[in-house]
C-alpha cells in the first residue's frame, strides 16, 4: 500500500508541476499591456518559483519517507527525525520567514505604485458606471468637465446612464457616454468608478487591473496601457442573473487613431 | 498547571429509557455527536449532487438534465438550467457545505463524541444545553432548506451574500425574496447553536478532565476542539449580529448596508446612510476564523490518528498544540485578504497581507513535523492511516495556492478567478473532508462496535484521492487564465477555450462523487454487518480506547480513570508492548 501510495503522489505531483512549468507554452497567463504589470508578473513568477519548490520537495519527501516505511520489516525500532522538530521549526522560520520578508518588501513597492502614488497630472480622466448588467464610459467632452451625477435622473429607456441633468448643468451637456471604453496607448488614464446597484468588479486580465465597484464609493482606479489592442473587461463580482454576460470592451489606440474616435463620439 | 481534582463523575443520571429519549432527545454527548454527524451526512449528498448539477452546467450549458423541471419549473424550463437558477444552486451549495458539512462534522460531531471521553469525563459540562445545541442546528438546517420551497426559491448572492445585492430585496434578482431571508434567518439560528456547543467544549476541556488528565497530557484532537470553540465564540458571535442587521436592511426599512442612491429598474430606493463595506467586513471577520473552524479540527483529527498507525511518538506534539493555537490567534488578523480589490483603503491590504503570510509558518511547521513523523516509521497502511497521508499531501497543495492570494498585487490578477475556488477546495472541500474520512474509519469501531470493511474503504480512498487532484488541481490553471468563478456559463472570448478544461473538470467530480457512494454503502453495511469491534482494535493509547465499543452511555461504566501517561507512547522501548495507553501505571526505565 505504501509503494502504492508513493508512485501514486510521485504521478500527481509531476503532472500538476508539468502544467505549471509548462504554463508559457500552454498560454495559462494572457500577455500583459500596461506599465506595472511586469511588476505584478514579476511577483507572480517569484511566487511560483518559490512555491513551486516547496510543493515539489513536501510531496516527494513525504513520499521518500513512506517508501521507505513500506519497505521495514517485522521488529523495526521507530526511529525520530534526526534533531526532533527543532529543524522543522528552525526550517519554516527561516525559508518561510524570508520568503515572506521578500515578497511583502517587493511586493509592496509595486501595490504602491499602483495604489498609493498621485495620479499624472496629464491623466486622461474617464468615468465609469456599473449597473446590472452592463458597463458605461463617460468622457468629459471638450469643456473637460464632468458633469454631476443625479442617481434619481438615471432613465435606461432614454440612455441616460449616469443620471445626467443637461437641461440645468452647462458642464454636463457636452459629456460623452459610450459602451465601449477606447484610450489612448502610453497615455496614463484616471478612472472614476461608481455603480448604480450592487457590487460590480472591473477586471482587465491584460492590464493586470481589478478593482471592486461600490455603491455609495467613488473609487479611484489609475493604469497606463503600453500595446494597442482589443481588451476584455469581465465583471468579476456576483451582482445578479446577467452577471456572466456583463463585460465591455476597451480598445487601446494609438493617440491620433482615438482622437478621431473621441471627435465622432462627440459629434453624436 | 494542577491536576483537575478527583471529583465523581458529572450528572449521576441513570441510563435513559425509551426511544425519545435514548435516540430522539437524547443529553447523551454520544448520542448528540451521532446526530450531528448524521446531519452533516444528509447535508454533503445535498451538497453534493448540487455541485453536480453545477458541474453538468458548467461543462454543457445548454444540457437539457432529466427531471430539473420537475425540480423546479422556474429554474429549468425544458431540463435546461437558467443563469439565475445556476446561481441559486451554487449559492446554497457553498452554505450547505460551509456550514452544515465542514462545522458541523469535524467539529460538532466527532468533538461531540470524543471530547468528553477524551479528557475522562462521563459526557459534557451541559448535556441539557447540548441537546439544545442540536436541535437549534436541526432547526437552522430545515430554516435553509426551506428556501429551495419558498416563493422565488433559494437567494442567488453566494455564500458570502454581499450587499447590496442581498440586502435590497426582491428587486435585485430572483430569489432574493423570501429565499433569502429564511438564508439570514437559517445562519443566524445556525450561530446559536454552534455558541452553545463551543460554550460546552470550553467548560468541558477545562473542567472535566478526569485525574492525571493534565492539559499536558491531552490528545491533539482534544486540544484542536477546545481551540477551535474559542475561535468559534468570537466567530459566531459577529455573524449572528451581521444577520439580523441583514434582515433588518432587508424587512425593516433600515440601511446599514445601504447607502443613498442606489437604483434598479430606474426605481431609486429611500435608504441612505449605510456601507457595503460594513458586511464585508462583519462577514469575514467571521468568514476568516470559520475557515480555520473547518480545518483545525481535522487537522487535530489525523494529528491524532497518524501515530497510531506510525506506531511511533508524534513529532514534537506541543510545538503542534503551538501552531495550532497561532493559527487560531492569527485567523482574526486576516481577514481583509478577501477584501484586497473591494474598496476599503489600498494600504490595509499591506496591513492585512503581513499576518496572511505569517500563518503560513506554523502551517509550515504543522505540515513538516506530519512529514517527519513518517520519518524512521514502519507504518501500518489501513484505510484511516492512507487518508492521513493524504490529508497532508492536499493540505501541502491548498496551503500553497494560499501564498499566491495572500499577496495584494498578485490577487489583483488571480481574485474572484478559479484560482480562488481551485485554493479553498483543496484545503475545506479535500483536507477536511479526509480529516472526516480518517476519523470515520478510525473511530467507527467504536461508536458502532463494528469494524469497517477496509478494502471497500481502500478503493474509496485511492478513487478520492486520485479524483480530487483532477478536479481542483487544473483550476489552478484555469484560474491564471484568467477564468472568472461564480459565472453561470461562459460565453467570453476568453473563456470559451477553456470549457474543454471545465467538461474534465466535470467528469472528474461525476466520477468521484460516485466513488463517494463506496463510503456510504460502507457505513451502512457496517452499522449492520461489520464484524465485531474489539475495545482496542488499533491497539492506541488514548482514553477512548479505555472503554467499550460502543462505549456505555456514562462513557466508562461508574469508573472514574486515572491517567498515568501522556498521550502517543507508541513504540517505547524497553515497554511490554509497542504501546502504553493513558491509563496505564507502568514506567519505563530510561537506557
Amino acid at each position: 500500500m505504501g509503494k502504492t501510495f508513493t508512485i501514486v503522489l510521485v504521478a500527481i505531483t509531476v503532472v500538476s508541476a508539468a502544467f505549471f512549468i509548462f504554463h508559457g507554452q500552454l498560454l495559462w497567463l494572457p500577455e500583459d499591456v500596461s506599465v506595472h504589470g511586469p511588476g505584478i508578473d514579476h511577483q507572480l513568477m517569484e511566487t511560483m518559483v518559490g512555491t513551486g519548490i516547496l510543493f515539489l520537495l513536501g510531496q516527494l519527501v513525504l513520499c521518500v519517507f513512506v517508501w521507505q516505511s513500506s519497505g521495514r520489516k517485522e521488529g523495526w525500532k521507530p526511529r525520530t527525525f534526526p534533531g526532533g522538530p527543532k529543524p522543522m521549526v528552525i526550517s519554516a522560520i527561516l525559508a518561510v520567514g524570508l520568503e515572506i520578508l521578500a515578497l511583502s518588501f517587493v511586493g509592496s513597492k509595486v501595490w504602491a505604485g499602483m495604489y498609493m502614488n498621485t495620479p499624472d497630472s496629464q491623466a486622461l480622466h474617464i468615468d465609469v458606471q456599473a449597473g446590472q448588467f452592463a458597463f458605461y464610459f463617460r468622457y468629459a467632452g471638450p469643456d473637460s468637465k464632468f458633469g454631476e451625477l443625479h442617481p434619481e435622473k438615471i432613465n435606461q429607456a432614454d440612455g441616460n446612464f449616469f443620471g445626467l441633468d443637461p437641461r440645468n448643468d452647462v458642464a454636463a451637456r457636452d459629456d460623452v457616454v459610450t459602451a465601449t471604453m477606447a484610450i489612448p496607448v502610453d497615455r496614463p488614464i484616471q478612472l472614476t468608478m461608481h455603480s448604480q446597484d450592487v457590487i460590480h468588479s472591473f477586471y482587465v486580465r491584460e492590464l493586470r487591473i481589478h478593482q471592486d465597484i461600490v455603491p455609495g464609493l467613488m473609487i479611484p482606479l489609475h493604469f497606463t496601457a503600453n500595446k494597442t489592442g482589443r481588451f476584455e473587461i469581465a465583471c468579476t463580482q456576483l451582482c445578479g442573473l446577467g452577471h456572466y454576460e456583463m463585460r465591455a470592451f476597451l480598445e487601446v489606440m494609438p493617440q491620433d487613431k482615438f482622437d478621431a474616435w473621441l471627435k465622432q463620439q462627440e459629434s453624436q | 498547571m494542577s491536576e483537575a481534582a478527583a471529583h465523581p463523575a458529572v450528572h449521576q443520571h441513570t441510563a435513559p429509557t425509551g426511544f425519545i429519549r435514548k435516540y430522539v432527545f437524547s443529553v447523551d454527548h454520544k448520542v448528540i455527536g451521532l446526530q450531528y454527524y448524521g446531519l452533516a451526512i444528509v447535508a454533503v449528498v445535498i451538497g453534493m449532487a448540487l455541485s453536480w448539477l453545477m458541474r453538468l452546467h458548467l461543462g454543457w450549458a445548454t444540457l437539457p438534465i432529466p427531471g430539473l423541471e420537475k425540480l423546479s419549473p422556474a429554474g429549468a424550463p425544458g431540463n435546461v438550467m437558467t443563469p439565475e437558477y445556476y446561481l441559486s444552486l451554487m449559492t446554497m451549495h457553498g452554505t450547505i457545505m460551509v456550514f452544515f458539512v465542514l462545522t458541523t462534522a469535524p467539529f460538532a460531531g466527532f468533538g461531540n463524541y470524543f471530547l468528553p471521553i477524551q479528557v475522562g469525563a462521563a459526557d459534557m459540562a451541559f448535556p441539557r444545553m447540548n441537546m439544545m445545541s442540536f436541535w437549534v442546528t436541526f432547526v437552522a438546517f430545515l430554516a435553509l432548506m426551506s428556501a429551495f420551497f419558498v416563493p422565488g426559491g433559494p437567494p442567488i448572492s453566494g455564500w458570502t451574500a454581499y450587499a447590496p445585492l442581498s440586502a435590497v430585496g426582491q428587486t435585485s434578482g430572483p430569489g432574493e425574496g423570501w429565499g433569502q431571508t429564511m438564508w439570514a434567518v437559517s445562519i443566524a439560528i445556525f450561530c446559536v447553536g454552534q455558541l452553545l456547543g463551543s460554550l460546552n467544549f470550553i467548560a468541558t476541556t477545562l473542567d472535566l478532565r478526569t485525574r492525571g488528565m493534565s492539559l499536558a497530557r491531552l490528545p491533539l484532537s482534544t486540544w484542536a476542539w477546545f481551540i477551535t470553540s474559542v475561535i468559534g465564540l468570537m466567530a459566531f458571535a459577529v455573524l449572528l449580529p451581521a444577520c439580523i442587521l441583514l434582515i433588518l436592511d432587508r424587512t425593516a426599512g433600515t440601511s446599514f448596508f445601504l447607502p443613498s442612491g442606489l437604483v434598479f429598474g430606474d426605481q431609486m430606493l429611500p435608504h441612505s446612510g449605510g456601507s457595503p463595506l460594513l458586511w464585508q467586513h462583519l462577514f469575514w471577520f467571521f468568514g476568516h476564523p470559520e475557515v480555520y473552524i473547518a480545518i483545525l479540527p481535522a487537522i487535530g483529527i489525523i494529528s491524532h490518528i497518524l501515530p497510531a498507525f506510525l506506531r511511533k511518538p508524534p513529532l514534537g506534539p506541543r510545538v503542534l498544540v503551538g501552531c495550532i493555537a497561532s493559527i487560531g490567534f492569527l485567523s482574526y488578523m486576516v481577514w481583509g485578504h478577501h477584501m484586497f480589490v473591494s474598496g476599503m483603503n489600498p494600504f490595509s491590504a499591506i496591513l492585512f497581507s503581513v499576518p496572511t503570510l505569517v500563518i503560513t509558518i506554523p502551517a509550515t511547521i504543522a505540515t513538516l513535523l506530519w512529514i517527519g513523523s513518517v520519518y524512521g516509521s514502519r507504518m501500518q497502511f489501513t484505510t484511516a492511516a492512507l487518508f492521513c497521508l493524504g490529508f497532508i499531501s492536499v493540505f501541502t497543495t491548498g496551503g500553497l495556492s494560499g501564498f499566491f492570494l495572500a499577496q495584494p498585487t498578485i490577487d489583483t490578477y488571480l481574485h474572484a478567478t478559479y484560482f480562488v475556488v481551485a485554493h479553498f477546495h483543496f484545503v475545506m472541500a479535500v483536507a477536511a473532508i479526509f480529516g472526516m474520512f480518517a476519523g470515520t474509519y478510525f473511530w467507527m469501531p467504536k461508536m458502532v462496535g463494528r469494524m469497517m470493511n477496509e478494502t471497500l474503504g481502500k478503493i474509496h480512498f485511492w478513487l478520492t484521492f486520485v479524483g480530487v487532484y483532477c478536479i481542483f488541481m487544473p483550476m489552478h490553471y484555469i484560474g491564471l487564465a484568467g477564468n472568472v468563478r461564480r459565472y453561470a456559463a461562459f460565453t467570453d472570448n476568453f473563456l470559451v477555450p477553456l470549457i474543454p478544461v471545465h467538461k474534465f473538470i466535470t467528469i472528474a467530480a461525476l466520477l468521484t462523487g460516485a466513488a463517494q457512494f463506496l463510503f456510504l454503502f460502507n457505513l451502512i453495511w457496517t452499522r449492520f454487518r461489520g464484524p465485531k469491534a474489539a475495545d482496542n482494535p488499533w491497539g492506541a493509547t488514548s482514553l477512548e480506547w479505555s472503554t467499550t465499543s460502543p462505549p456505555p452511555f456514562d462513557n466508562f461504566g461508574g469508573r472514574q480513570l486515572v491517567v498515568h501517561q501522556e498521550a502517543y507512547l507508541y513504540g517505547v522501548e524497553g515497554a511490554s508492548a509497542d504501546f502504553i495507553m493513558q491509563t496505564s501505571s507502568e514506567t519505563v526505565e530510561k537506557p
